[in-house]
């Protein structure tokens, strides 16, 4: 029997090893950028094509979620064919560039477009677009003037009339990381226990969901990202609920960003620094926020009209960096004080 | 020699299945393996065939080396032939395609005559393109002896072959199969724990008991010259009687001096069994012997009656079925044995 | 000398033979073991802080969550699958042969796609509270779908195709003519199906059921829709927030143990069966004809579980494609049809070839070591998908640095880039890994009905190997092999993390699509490429119909 395997086991082999030949060959290097990417490919192909349209310059990407992309990025250490790493929050560039995938990038364009609270200290990440996580409430039921802060909602007059998404999502826990960076970890703890006790159903999975029990009426406040509020108010305009900008800590609304690195194994190291400079730049940034309801980094370039008009905002002004830094701690601490 | 077993042993864990198995099988000769289940009958034919390897000794046929301990030829390459208990037959192809299984490697000619040829001689051809649950029992029991044939193994083993069909088929079965397996010259191995199919069908039978060969003899003298008083037991009916060795051939009983066919290495005064079987046991009006009949069992043309003697012994007779006795009554007997033999007394 | 050799010549060592086939098991298997091995040496490296943490505040409520779960599941899917499936295939009612292959149909639909629309219509703030609310004034009454009843249902709803799949088809091979001899003897038909037929298909029915059990350990969409906090949810939790992949593989390590309990039970419940010989090719039993009530109770019973199952996710889904994924509709969903197609059917078709050659070898050469390889190497159906991408993927990223350091010796800085890891061949490894178990499990059940006589037979008539696979075992096997396919067809239609992770540059699937929408929470976009899911899904239920009524 088994004489009789191998030869055909060898014939598949072989067939095997032209297609993989076929495939290999593919795989080949050239002069293009190559971008790992879990911001999704309907909010970031239009970028590379409007880049590849004005400069040039090709750009071959991949998308998944970002975990496991550093994964690879680690696994493929300085074989790997990627210039750029992409993601939809700061941790997850914290992360990258702790364990040395990222590489720091001097340029004068970037500092100047890009606030400095939205980048990495050491310059091996940069903010692109602000996604801020703020309080959204029922006109119906809620008077703006009794909101404030995210620590107030910890409050026992919001007993049974507060919507949380899971903790599970990471804006939650750059959120509680912020908070720890600004309170300390007791007194986080604390205000996280008064949220869980003012709880009015079990944390949803996502945004719109909280949202539309806020409607439906099963509790009168929640914590949303705002492109999500925009979405649904895009689909509905006379929703009873509206944004109010809360104040983390001392001031400001909770921002996370959406952002870039270059590798520390590109090969392109010119050209991804041309590229992420060139998201930097008014028209790209404009684009960049506005294909998904997000606030352009750059305090250059106005935020789409309507997203302007649910109001300015002043933002909380540490250092994205720490969400990142903190994130672990954060959820530990979520785990301790039982918020799902 | 054609089909050579020597000193096989197959253990499982410690139970030694087959325990210093020899034997030998001329070609074209018909072979059985007779025994109770789990003396190891089954186990053997599975070495054989190569689906179970071997711990001990050799299986050799026609001098090339089948298996020994550690290494075993394929099943697939011994051309051994095998009819399984339950036939086995490929439920998706039909008799035809059955038959052809083992011979696709022929010109579609050869294959095409082959096959008519055995489904002719297991008479089945008007079947042949019918499928193995539409046939009953003793046809689909000659679809797998012609599936076995086909390829024309140096050896074709049968696992109980009759065992699932019903008593009446299994003796016209038996008959041709026999007839089958002569016709077309093959040499045959049978294992059965049934002495009626064994005799019916093979010319030499071997009766296994734990793993070992108690006698591999024609029936004729299993049945009359048991080695073993094991072998005596299982063959036939009988029963024994009790004697004391007055000469080197003689043997007294309460039935009188009984001649033996040979002198054994006997001491005078020894005290012995002798094996009575049935028919040597005449019913005579005349004779001045007379035994109660204590029970009776109606076979058509004869009666076997269980008579007890004086002594308390119970003997077994045959009798022509017009002399019916009732249980209880006493009928007069003398012994007329063809073949004497004695054992030593299982018990003083 | 040379004459005792001649006469040796071709016998084979046993023991070689033996430590041969597991050779080329070994082999076979390997890329199913390499994730798995990557998942247990994590424990050499103990992330005892983090570990701490999770046994206090994490694992208890895990633990019991997910026992709860996959018991759950398992149980509702073996009693819905079994009982639907012995409805259409030994009984007639209104309607039975549409039902036939409709209830299959759920398998088509993601379950997380399943989960995101009960969860969206059934919840406080969906359509059908919403009515009660404005009827009644309150529906405070309606039991929270967010619970563990509310994820027990979706995931039996969406996983029961599995059990009603292998369960039909043992129940079409024997069940009737069974069931017929048991009431010849006197047994009432309930009777007979609790006495004979049942136990029969016993084999089949605990395939499918642990093939749940393992999806249902490994789901991770599904739960998070419904916040339910599992085993699962907790792997992805520790890498994706603590930032400790050693952490979440070491969970992944524990999840295994899961896994083993789940064979072990499996094994158990075969221990005692029989083999029984072959199936009818013709005779066929007469279905049992159900009337009056009984036949309307059946039908209104099969026509609930197809409605919850998959008329309405996929009305939903086509309303949701029509008013709000209409734009994304363009030609390149052409690509990502023929990307889903080419790796499903590619997928399905080695896997289960392979199933067959592994289930064989396991049955030929059944060895301790031999059983314990092929068990490990079914594990990764039940491992978190990512983290099995990730498993698979990072040997493979070793092998093309190792070929790409010694690429760059040879040829310097002419050396040609080589990139194993983006390749359709890794994407297809790392299915196989994942989905062996999905082939090999009904492959396995079917195997283990045909009497090893039969194997036997073949042997003594010259045929043994390849041989034997192609003319005995692949015929007896059809039903089996084809389940295996059309299981592992759709599942790769629906599977994201290997297709990202894995997938040449610009080598998107449906799958993918649905990936890019819904992890940004788009769910009404991701509608479309779902819904071509579904639609694809449809094309082996149609050829199993067609296959079926051949064999009938």
């Amino acid at each position: 029997m088994l004489s009789r395997t191998f030869p055909l086991l060898a014939r598949f082999a072989s067939v095997l090893g032209v297609a993989l030949a076929f495939l290999v060959g593919c795989g080949r290097g050239t002069d293009e950028l190559v971008i790992y990417s879990s911001r999704n490919e309907q909010l970031i192909k239009p970028m590379f094509d409007r880049y590849t349209a004005e400069t040039g310059q090709a750009i071959r990407f991949v998308t998944d979620d970002a975990g496991p992309l550093i994964e690879r990025l680690a696994a493929e250490g300085k074989n790997s064919p990627a210039d750029v790493l992409i993601t939809v929050d700061a941790g997850q560039l914290w992360q990258a560039a702790e364990r040395g995938l990222l590489q720091p990038i001097e340029s004068s364009i970037i500092a100047a477009n890009i606030p400095e609270h939205l980048r990495d200290p050491q310059s091996r990440w940069f903010g692109l677009s602000v996604r801020a996580r703020t309080i959204v409430y029922s006109t119906e039921r809620v008077q703006p003037d009794e909101l404030s802060t995210y620590e107030a909602l910890a409050d026992e007059r919001w007993r049974g009339r507060l919507c949380l998404r899971t903790s599970k999502s990471v804006y939650n826990q750059s959120l509680v990381a912020m908070m720890i960076a600004a309170h300390g970890e007791e007194r986080t703890e604390e205000i996280v226990r008064g949220w869980v006790a003012n709880l009015a159903t079990e944390p949803f999975a996502n945004d719109t969901r909280l949202m539309e029990a806020i409607v439906a009426g099963q509790c009168d406040v929640g914590i949303v990202n705002t492109y999500y509020y925009g979405r649904l108010l895009r689909e509905k305009p006379d929703l009873p609920i509206k944004l109010f900008w809360a104040h983390l800590g001392e001031k400001g609304v909770h921002v996370n960003v959406s952002g870039a690195g270059v590798t520390a194994a590109a090969r392109h190291r010119a050209a991804a620094q041309k590229f992420i400079e060139w998201l930097t730049q008014p028209e790209a940034q404009a684009m960049f926020a506005g294909v998904n309801l997000e606030y352009p980094a750059s305090p250059n370039v106005e935020p789409d009209p309507f997203v302007a008009s649910w109001g300015t905002f002043e933002a909380n002004l540490l250092n994205v960096a720490q969400a990142g830094e903190l994130q672990a701690t954060a959820v530990r601490l979520m785990d301790r004080a039982g918020f799902r | 020699m054609w089909l050579e077993l020597k000193d096989v042993v197959r253990r499982f864990g410690r139970l030694s299945a087959v325990n210093g198995l020899s034997f030998e099988l001329e070609r074209g000769a018909i072979g059985c393996l007779l025994g109770p289940s789990g003396c190891g009958k089954t186990t053997a034919l599975r070495c054989i065939a190569g689906f179970e390897p071997i711990d001990e000794g050799t299986i050799r046929a026609q001098d090339r080396v089948l298996s020994r301990p550690g290494s075993v030829l394929p099943p697939e390459e011994r051309r051994v032939g095998m009819v399984f208990q339950d036939f086995a037959l490929f439920p998706h192809l039909t008799v035809e395609e059955n038959v052809a299984f083992g011979i696709a490697h022929l010109a579609r000619d050869a294959r095409r005559r082959r096959i008519d040829e055995l489904l002719e001689v297991v008479g089945l051809a008007h079947r042949r393109s019918q499928y193995p649950h539409q046939l009953s029992g003793g046809e689909q029991q000659r679809v797998a002896l012609a599936r076995a044939l086909a390829p024309q193994p140096d050896i074709v083993l049968l696992d109980e072959p009759f065992s699932s069909l019903d008593v009446e088929l299994r003796e016209r079965l038996s008959v041709q199969v026999r007839c089958v397996l002569k016709q077309l010259g093959a040499t045959a191995l049978l294992v059965t724990h049934d002495q009626q199919e064994a005799f019916a069908v093979a010319d030499v039978v071997g009766v296994m008991r734990d793993g070992k060969l108690e006698q591999w003899d024609t029936p004729y003298e299993l049945y009359h010259r048991p080695a073993t008083r094991f072998v005596a037991d299982f063959i036939g009916q009988g029963a024994f009687l009790v004697g004391e060795v007055v000469s080197p051939t003689q043997v007294r009983t309460e039935l009188g001096i009984v001649q033996l066919n040979s002198a054994g290495t006997w001491r005078i005064g020894q005290r012995v069994d002798l094996l009575l079987r049935p028919d040597d046991v005449i019913h005579d009006d005349n004779s001045t012997l007379t035994a109660e009949i204590c029970a009776r069992v109606f076979r058509g043309a004869e009666f076997l009656y269980t008579l007890r003697l004086a002594s308390g012994a119970e003997i077994l007779a045959l009798v022509p079925s017009h002399h019916d006795h009732a249980i209880g009554e006493r009928i007069g007997i003398r012994l007329e044995p063809d073949h004497v033999v004695a054992f030593e007394r299982s018990e003083p | 000398m040379s004459a005792i050799a001649g006469e040796l010549s071709g016998l084979r060592s046993h023991r070689a033979a033996q430590a041969k086939s597991f050779a080329l098991l070994f082999v076979l298997c390997l890329p199913a073991l390499v994730p798995l091995a990557a998942v247990l040496t994590a424990m050499l490296t103990p992330e005892t802080e983090i570990w701490a943490h999770l046994a206090r505040h994490v694992l208890p409520g895990v633990l019991g969550n997910t026992l709860v779960l996959v018991v759950g599941v398992s149980l509702a899917t073996a009693v819905l699958g079994t009982g639907l499936a012995w409805l259409t295939a030994t009984c007639d009612f209104p309607a039975r042969r549409f039902f036939e292959w409709a209830l299959l149909l759920p398998l088509a639909v993601p379950s997380y796609v399943l989960a995101f629309i009960a969860v969206g219509f059934l919840d406080y703030a969906g359509p059908l509270q919403s009515w009660l609310r404005e009827v009644f004034g309150s529906s405070s009454w309606v039991p929270p779908i967010r619970s563990t009843g509310g994820v027990i249902c979706v995931l039996t709803l969406s996983l029961y195709p599995y059990v009603y799949l292998l369960a039909r088809s043992a129940f079409l091979t024997q069940g009737r003519r069974a069931q017929e001899a048991a009431r010849t003897l006197g047994m009432s038909a309930f009777k007979a199906f609790w006495r004979v037929v049942l136990p029969l298909a016993r084999p089949w029915i605990v395939a499918g059921t642990a093939l749940v059990a393992m999806e249902t350990l490994a789901d991770f969409g599904a739960v998070s829709v419904f916040n339910y906090d599992t085993f699962t949810t907790a792997i992805y939790r520790a890498w994706f927030g603590m930032f400790s992949i050693d952490a979440a593989l070491e969970l992944a390590a524990v999840l295994l143990a899961f896994v083993l309990v789940v064979f072990v039970l499996e094994r158990r419940s075969r221990a005692k069966l029989r083999f029984t010989t072959t199936r009818d090719v013709s005779h066929r039993a007469p279905r049992v004809e159900l009337r009056g009530g009984r036949a309307f109770a059946a039908a209104a019973v099969a026509a609930l579980i197809f409605a919850l199952g998959f008329l309405l996710p996929l009305l939903q889904l086509a309303v949701w494609a029509i008013t709000r994924a209409r734009m994304d509709f363009d030609a390149r969903y052409v690509g990502f049809l023929w990307h889903s197609l080419l790796l499903a059917s590619s997928a399905a078709l080695i896997i289960a070839a392979a199933s067959l050659v592994v289930a064989y070898m396991e049955r030929r050469h059944s060895s301790l070591a031999l059983r314990t390889l092929v068990r490990g190497a079914t594990m990764g159906y039940a491992i978190p998908g990512t983290v099995l991408a990730v498993g698979i993927l990072v040997p493979i990223i070793g092998l093309n640095n190792l070929l790409q350091d010694l690429l760059a010796r040879w040829f310097g800085d002419a050396a040609p880039s080589v990139l194993l890891q983006s390749t359709l061949l890794t994407v297809l490894l790392a299915y196989f890994a994942r989905f062996l178990a999905v082939g090999f499990n009904p492959i396995e059940s079917g195997l283990n009905r045909i009497t090893p006589r039969i194997d036997e037979a073949a042997m003594s008539l010259g045929v043994g190997g390849v041989g034997l696979l192609r003319r005995v075992h692949a015929p007896l096997l059809r039903t089996s092999l084809v389940s295996a396919a059309i299981l592992v067809f759709v599942d790769v239609m629906k599977e994201m993390p290997i297709t990202l992770i894995a997938r040449p540059f610009g080598w998107d699937t449906l799958a993918v699509r649905v990936f890019e929408m819904t992890s940004e929470g788009e769910w009404e976009r991701a509608a479309l490429p779902a819904l071509v899911i579904v639609l694809v899904g449809l094309i082996p239920a149609a050829l199993l119909t067609r296959r079926g009524e051949h064999v009938a």
